[in-house]
């Protein structure tokens, strides 16, 4: 129940579609808030996640709530668009009232090498969001090696990011546990050498419950047991939360319910 | 919520091991009472008595050798080797049909951990048998001529940091070939191998084939002096050995030993380090580090050297050390109070010596014989824990400045057994693996054991070879 409920928590609930509306944002912003109408105990998740013309709409349905609003910016998911474009970008979300922006690198600068451009537009980035938290998407499934990953990784902290994201959740393979666990040494070692606390957030492919846990797992035993909240651990997810609460209930009826039980949103 | 991440003890019953209050020895397919003293063996996580066991005097070590004569002339020498390899494989098949009960007597009678006995001993050991009744009937093939013949009787003693899986080692390969056997497990740690002689009466292999004989060093300086004897095989320490070497000088017998080591684990500044320190981890405290082969020296290139310690010593605090039936416990029982004081010994001198001594702060049993976690940083190449085997949970850290340094102080050591090197380069693993005088060497991991591979020494670690195609050549006349 523990771990059910601190996954709740951790969730930055997902839409990043072409479809997406000001109704779809608005009955997700009503699931974050409440993500079981039923039980009032279970806990907000921690953010709602969009586009940043989205940003306005789930600004007013969260003002007050607690759950932040996260907006993905930066020409995402290619991040193939120019610096100026990518800045404004990032401008016009904060604005909108975001707290948290989701940046993508510009992978084609970092496979060839470039690791000096990529530097470089995470610390622009991150001026451009002022206060706002800034998660630095890597793409793993893009970098494909571990040592990639770890450097990428590496590069994102010493740039500034808040978090280090896995995925944008286009490309497969998207999240995986062994990538999480090399940017969990990241942070960890980012953090024996600096004091700082930066945090990691896996999108894309978590689904069950018991894969949520996996990962729980995970960061206890690679970075520590101080990861273990919603500021410095997230799930990137839509379909996750659903299992969570579905697990949840049967954790305390003590038989397994069903997808009709629980909200499609 | 701290609680919550606790482990809950996990112990596997050891009802499973069918332990009996008595074991005889096994000669001419039958357990008998041997005429020598009998021994108490115990259970080193506790200390409490295991079971009462009987030995072989010197007049039953020559019953046992006449025995395996017969059987050599009139049944296992002349027979084809399709056939034995049909026995060789039954062996192996009852090995792992009776896993577990090996498994869980195994960790009561020598202390490892039951994660290890059950993952890696005896699989091991039931791959060797596999291995080798494939070999039987393809002998013609092994390079060795068109029809290698077998020596004879093999006499073989073997030590008590991996009972059966080193029973298997010296007999697999001796019954591929041909030979008979006469096998004395250790002192401390003879149960293992005698529930393998069942299994041997099981597989209904002829009798004699196999004779396994319980007893101390005396028994085992009976065995391996006995004239009738063609061929010796010892795994222990270069003490011993040394004297059954001079012992056999000039009998014309066969002789290979494996013996001590002092491997050094070379970590280059562009090695993956937290893959590294997990090998690291791997080499010293894997089985107590009662591993003739185990990376008991760590040399760091100076610019990482800070860092790795740093980590290293973080991974190894979060080693659990209790009781060896737990499946959560990392490092098990020193196998016995003799060798605990040993290493208690060597890290004293350590210290005195000068090198910076950490030991791990895990919490220890209260019974048995139990030693933390140790690392020595500081450690120069004149101290005794830089040269002498320590054959515990110690590990000496040294460092080195560049490539050629780190071989030099490598092979700066009377042992040559294994190595291992850490680095990203695909071109300095096989340079430095060249430079490496010792039988194994392992790039990037450590304690991987494939009964395809050979395995042997340099030097004071002795000679022959074990496994693999080049492991058949010690038990044939060629």
């Amino acid at each position: 129940m523990w771990a059910i409920d601190t996954a709740i928590s951790m969730v930055d609930l997902t839409t990043l579609e072409g479809a997406d509306t000001a109704g779809k944002v608005r009955s997700l912003a009503a699931k974050a808030r409440r993500p079981d109408p039923d039980r009032g105990e279970v806990p907000k998740v921690a953010a709602v996640c969009v586009y940043p013309d989205m940003v306005a709409t789930a600004k007013a349905e969260l003002e007050g709530t607690g759950v932040h609003v996260a907006s993905v910016a930066t020409a995402f998911p290619s991040g193939r668009s120019i610096m100026a474009v990518k800045l404004a970008d990032t401008r016009y979300a904060v604005e909108q009232g975001a707290d948290e922006i989701d940046m993508v690198i510009d992978r084609g600068a970092f496979l060839s090498g470039n690791y000096g451009a990529v530097f470089d537009e995470i610390r622009q980035v991150k001026e451009a969001c002022g206060a706002a938290h800034l998660k630095v998407i890597l793409e793993t499934g893009e970098l494909a090696t571990y040592d990639n990953v770890r450097r990428a990784s590496w590069l994102a902290l010493l740039a500034g990011g808040d978090f280090i994201k896995t995925s944008t959740g286009k490309v497969a393979p998207a999240a995986t546990l062994p990538v999480t666990h090399v940017m969990l040494q990241a942070v960890r070692d980012w953090h024996r050498q600096t004091g700082e606390l930066r945090g990691v957030k896996p999108a894309g492919g978590i689904r069950s419950t018991k894969d949520a846990i996996k990962y729980l797992v995970a960061v206890h035993e690679v970075a520590g047991p101080e990861w273990l909240t919603a500021d410095l651990f997230r799930f990137g997810a839509s379909t996750l939360l659903n299992d969570l609460l579905m697990q949840r209930r049967t954790q305390l009826d003590g038989h397994y319910s069903g997808p009709d039980y629980v909200t499609v949103d | 919520m701290s609680q919550l991440w606790e482990y809950a003890p996990a112990p596997e019953s050891r009802d499973i091991a069918n332990l009996k209050p008595a074991y005889k020895m096994f000669v001419d397919g039958e357990f008998v009472e041997g005429s020598g003293e009998p021994l108490k063996t115990i259970n080193p996580g506790t200390e409490e008595v295991l079971a009462e066991v009987s030995t072989a005097s010197p007049s039953d070590v020559d019953t046992a050798v006449k025995v395996a004569r017969r059987a050599y002339d009139r049944v296992w020498g002349k027979m084809p080797g399709t056939e034995r390899a049909k026995y060789i494989y039954r062996i192996a098949r009852l090995i792992q049909e009776r896993s577990r009960e090996l498994a869980v007597l195994e960790s009561l009678d020598n202390g490892k951990p039951i994660k290890e006995s059950r993952d890696v001993d005896v699989p091991t050991a039931a791959a060797h048998f596999f291995y080798h009744a494939g070999w039987a009937d393809k002998l013609s093939y092994a390079g060795y001529g068109p029809d290698p013949r077998p020596l004879g009787v093999a006499g073989q003693v073997i030590p008590w940091n991996f009972p059966l899986l080193m029973a298997a080692w010296k007999i697999a390969p001796a019954l591929a070939t041909g030979n008979t056997v006469v096998l004395k497990p250790a002192e401390t740690t003879p149960l293992t191998a005698l529930v393998l002689a069942e299994i041997i009466q099981q597989a209904d292999l002829p009798p004699g084939v196999v004779n396994i004989l319980p007893g101390a060093g005396d028994t085992g300086a009976a065995l391996v002096g006995h004239a009738d004897v063609d061929k010796v095989a010892f795994t222990g320490s270069t003490e011993v050995g040394k004297l059954i070497q001079s012992q056999l000088a000039g009998t014309g017998k066969k002789l290979t030993l494996e013996l001590g080591g002092k491997a050094a684990n070379i970590v280059f500044d562009d090695a993956p380090v937290d893959q590294a320190v997990e090998g690291i981890v791997n080499g010293i405290f894997f089985n107590q580090g009662h591993v003739c082969c185990a990376g008991s020296r760590l040399l760091l290139q100076e610019s990482i050297a800070e860092e790795f310690l740093e980590k290293l010593r973080i991974r190894v605090s979060t080693l659990r050390v209790g009781d060896p039936l737990d499946k959560n416990t990392d490092v098990g029982a020193i196998n016995s109070r003799e060798q605990l004081t040993k290493i208690q010994e060597l890290a004293a001198a350590g210290e005195a010596e000068g090198a910076e001594r950490w030991t791990s702060a895990c919490p220890l049993p209260d019974k048995g014989f139990y030693f933390a976690p140790t690392v020595f940083s500081g450690v120069s190449q004149a101290m005794r824990i830089a040269r002498e085997e320590i054959f515990g949970p110690v590990l000496s850290v040294l460092t080195f400045r560049t490539p050629d340094e780190a071989v030099a102080k490598a092979n700066n050591t009377p042992y040559g057994l294994s190595a291992g090197i850490w680095t990203d380069k695909g071109s300095r693993i096989l340079w430095a693996a060249q430079k490496m005088r010792a039988g194994v060497v392992w790039a990037n991991t450590f304690n991987r054991f494939d009964p395809t591979a050979p395995f042997g020494g340099y030097q004071e670690s002795g000679f022959g070879r074990e496994g693999g195609r080049a492991g058949l050549e010690a038990y044939l006349d060629v």
